[in-house]
């Protein structure tokens, strides 16, 4: 009743090729970005802002990304830490060899060289498949992680290793306070959030899930799934590309290789996981319940009388974390996404059970 | 010394870590040649095992107490596995239960840590890593005790798969669990075993790398070491295994030494890998695995 896709009569082919041809979705999304982007900076003080929606909005690009690549095409990638890496060296070179280039360009290149890297190696899945895939993005991650910590000139030379990131300018605008980063974050994430919707209803994205769903068969109907593949790496290394820049420059202040290891790609894989795999929206609700476990098990415990050790608490988050993945394996292997179609067909036939 | 002996040194050091690789990647091949499921959590399994081990130890339980507790720790970890984990997503798809295992692997870490604390603890297994000289080479003894122990546990395995009934129903269900089912083979109780026996070898692997190592999280990344190994090896098989075992530790020794100051050092994290991959390219299915045929 409240969610109604009947009676909305088409009249031209730009209505029947909206992204959002339901009215109700239309609005939704329409009032969340109005919401993210004018109400939220007012309201939310610089905790919630700087330290919970800025890294949601930018693991949730990452988490885009890798379900570009794993939900849609299939191909499970343990190295999105890496090309995240390969995002943030790249732009702090960009950003600081040419200032002259407006940063959002400097991001964009930066996120293409990361899609390079990863394309690099995505060449090898025409090859090898399934867990021998796995393994080979396991193989860049350990690979960039060493790259990047022997190859000075990638750090300008710093002793340490680690570049702090310059304030970014654009039109004379400094992007220095939380509102501002925030507000740049929530841009960046919008366009490209709503570009990965897009790709995944055309032709291409298709042939994404026709490779996932079965190669052969996908083969065999005409789908050129080495080009689909590639497409696949390419897209999701520069989805994860630009996240690192993000990252680095508007999240951390610097750029080290310590936030792109092997933990974060497994971070994101998770949040593919639990948000669900397959889904863009599901890749925002999944970074959203990983950001913001950590900070409800913090506060539980807080409330529960703050006895627990830090240590322990470490220890409890991690089964909790363990235990909710395998637990949404068993009950919904489709993540959370899932669970908001299902409630968008509740209130399709409310009050009717059926 | 000569240089010739020095490479001696090199190739018999990198094949007795090549070794340790070894048990930790048959762990890995054991439970996949039963049911198919790549399971990550072998590591964690590691560090468990050497944990619980520790803990026994600590507790004041004779060594070979400890070990048989340790045991029944791991036995029972693998029942309630496979109740919890494995039993409710029979029939899904591979990538679903290797994802579990990740999940299974930061829960075991965490229940791990909290039952017996984040402390780094040394292990002393009353073997004495002084080296011993054999014709001239310098040889850890230490790595010789492995590489023995390594050797035995492979003899136990091979005897179990060929002559007992379990066995030879465990390498049924490998080959055709259907079938297997079928022909009545009870598949719980199987991959109860299969994971049983994983973590025996992960008890072992434990042992061994926790005493070279510590005891500490770090024993965790052995499993990343033994990825590069199950893969040249094939996922299934333990001949492939020990070979590409022994093939890893000796090239990674010997690129660390020859290699590395060109390139600049620390290259072990990721060169097994980038070999392990030049092999699949040439053999998909690894050195020694059964080639996948596709049915459409």
């Amino acid at each position: 009743m409240f969610y109604r896709d009947a009676g909305a009569l088409k009249t031209s082919y730009a209505q029947e090729q909206a992204i959002f041809p339901v009215a109700l979705d239309r609005w939704g999304v329409a009032i969340v970005l109005a919401v993210g982007a004018l109400v939220v900076p007012l309201v939310a003080g610089p905790y919630w802002l700087g330290s919970i929606l800025l890294p949601f909005l930018i693991l949730s690009l990452a988490a885009i990304g890798l379900n570009l690549l794993t939900g849609y095409a299939g191909q499970l990638s343990l190295g999105s830490g890496a090309f995240m890496a390969v995002g943030a060296y790249a732009a702090i070179n960009l950003v600081i060899r040419l200032p002259w280039l407006p940063f959002p360009v400097s991001f964009a290149l930066a996120g293409m060289v990361a899609g390079a890297a990863c394309l690099a190696f995505g060449l090898l899945s025409l090859r090898i498949r399934g867990f021998y895939v796995a393994v080979a993005t396991l193989a860049a991650q350990f690979f960039i992680e060493w790259f990047c910590t022997h190859v000075p000139w990638l750090v300008l030379n710093t002793p340490s290793g680690v570049v702090s990131t310059p304030t970014l300018f654009l039109f004379g605008v400094d992007f220095s306070s939380v509102p501002a980063r925030y507000l740049a974050a929530f841009a960046t994430v919008v366009v490209l959030a709503l570009l990965a919707k897009n790709l995944v209803r055309s032709s291409a994205g298709r042939a994404l899930m026709a490779v996932r769903d079965h190669e052969t068969a996908a083969e065999l109907t005409g789908v050129d799934t080495a080009r689909a593949k590639l497409t696949a790496f390419a897209v999701s290394g520069f989805y994860c590309g630009v996240a690192g820049a993000l990252w680095s420059f508007l999240y951390l202040g610097n750029v080290e290789i310590e936030a792109f290891s092997l933990h974060r790609s497994f971070q994101i894989l998770f949040m593919v996981i639990i948000g669900g795999l397959g889904s863009i929206l599901g890749s925002f609700l999944g970074a959203a319940f990983i950001v913001l476990l950590p900070v409800a098990i913090a506060n539980a415990a807080t409330m529960f009388g703050a006895a627990l050790k830090p240590d322990v608490l470490a220890n409890l988050e991690l089964m909790i974390f363990g235990g909710l993945i395998v637990g949404f394996l068993i009950i919904e292997p489709s993540g959370l996404a899932r669970l908001a179609v299902k409630a968008k067909e509740r209130l399709r036939r409310w009050p009717l059970p059926y | 010394m000569s240089d010739f002996s020095f490479f001696l040194e090199v190739l018999v050091g990198g094949l007795l870590s090549g070794v340790m690789y070894t048990l930790v990647a048959l762990g890995f091949v054991l439970i996949f040649k039963a049911s198919g499921v790549f399971n990550f959590a072998q590591g964690a399994m590691v560090l468990f095992a050497a944990l619980t081990f520790v803990g026994f130890l600590e507790f004041g339980l004779p060594a070979w107490a400890a070990f048989l507790a340790a045991l029944a720790a791991m036995l029972v970890l693998a029942v309630a596995i496979e109740r919890t984990v494995l039993r409710p997503l029979v029939g899904q798809d591979h990538m679903i239960l290797f994802m579990a295992t990740i999940g299974l692997s930061i829960f075991l870490e965490g229940f791990a840590q909290l039952i017996w604390g984040t402390r780094v603890r040394g292990l002393d297994l009353g073997i004495s890593d002084e080296p011993i000289e054999i014709g001239g080479i310098l040889i850890s003894q230490f790595d010789l005790s492995a590489a023995a122990m390594a050797a035995a546990l492979v003899a136990v395995l091979s005897a179990f798969f060929s002559y007992t009934k379990v066995g030879r129903a465990l390498r049924a269900v490998a080959d055709d669990t259907q079938a297997a089912q079928v022909a009545g083979v009870p598949l719980g109780f199987i991959w109860a075993v299969v994971w049983g026996a994983a973590g025996f070898i992960a008890l072992v692997a434990g042992l061994v790398w926790g005493a070279r190592l510590g005891v500490q999280f770090a024993l965790t990344l052995v499993a990343l070491k033994a990825l590069p190994v199950m893969i040249l090896g094939g996922f299934n098989s333990i001949a492939g295994a020990i070979v590409a075992g022994l093939v890893i530790g000796v090239s990674e020794k010997l690129a660390e030494i020859y290699l590395g100051p060109i390139i600049g050092g620390g290259i072990e994290n990721w060169f097994p890998y980038a070999l392990a991959i030049a092999v699949l390219l040439i053999r998909p299915a690894g050195l020694f695995g059964a080639a996948r045929i596709a049915r459409v």
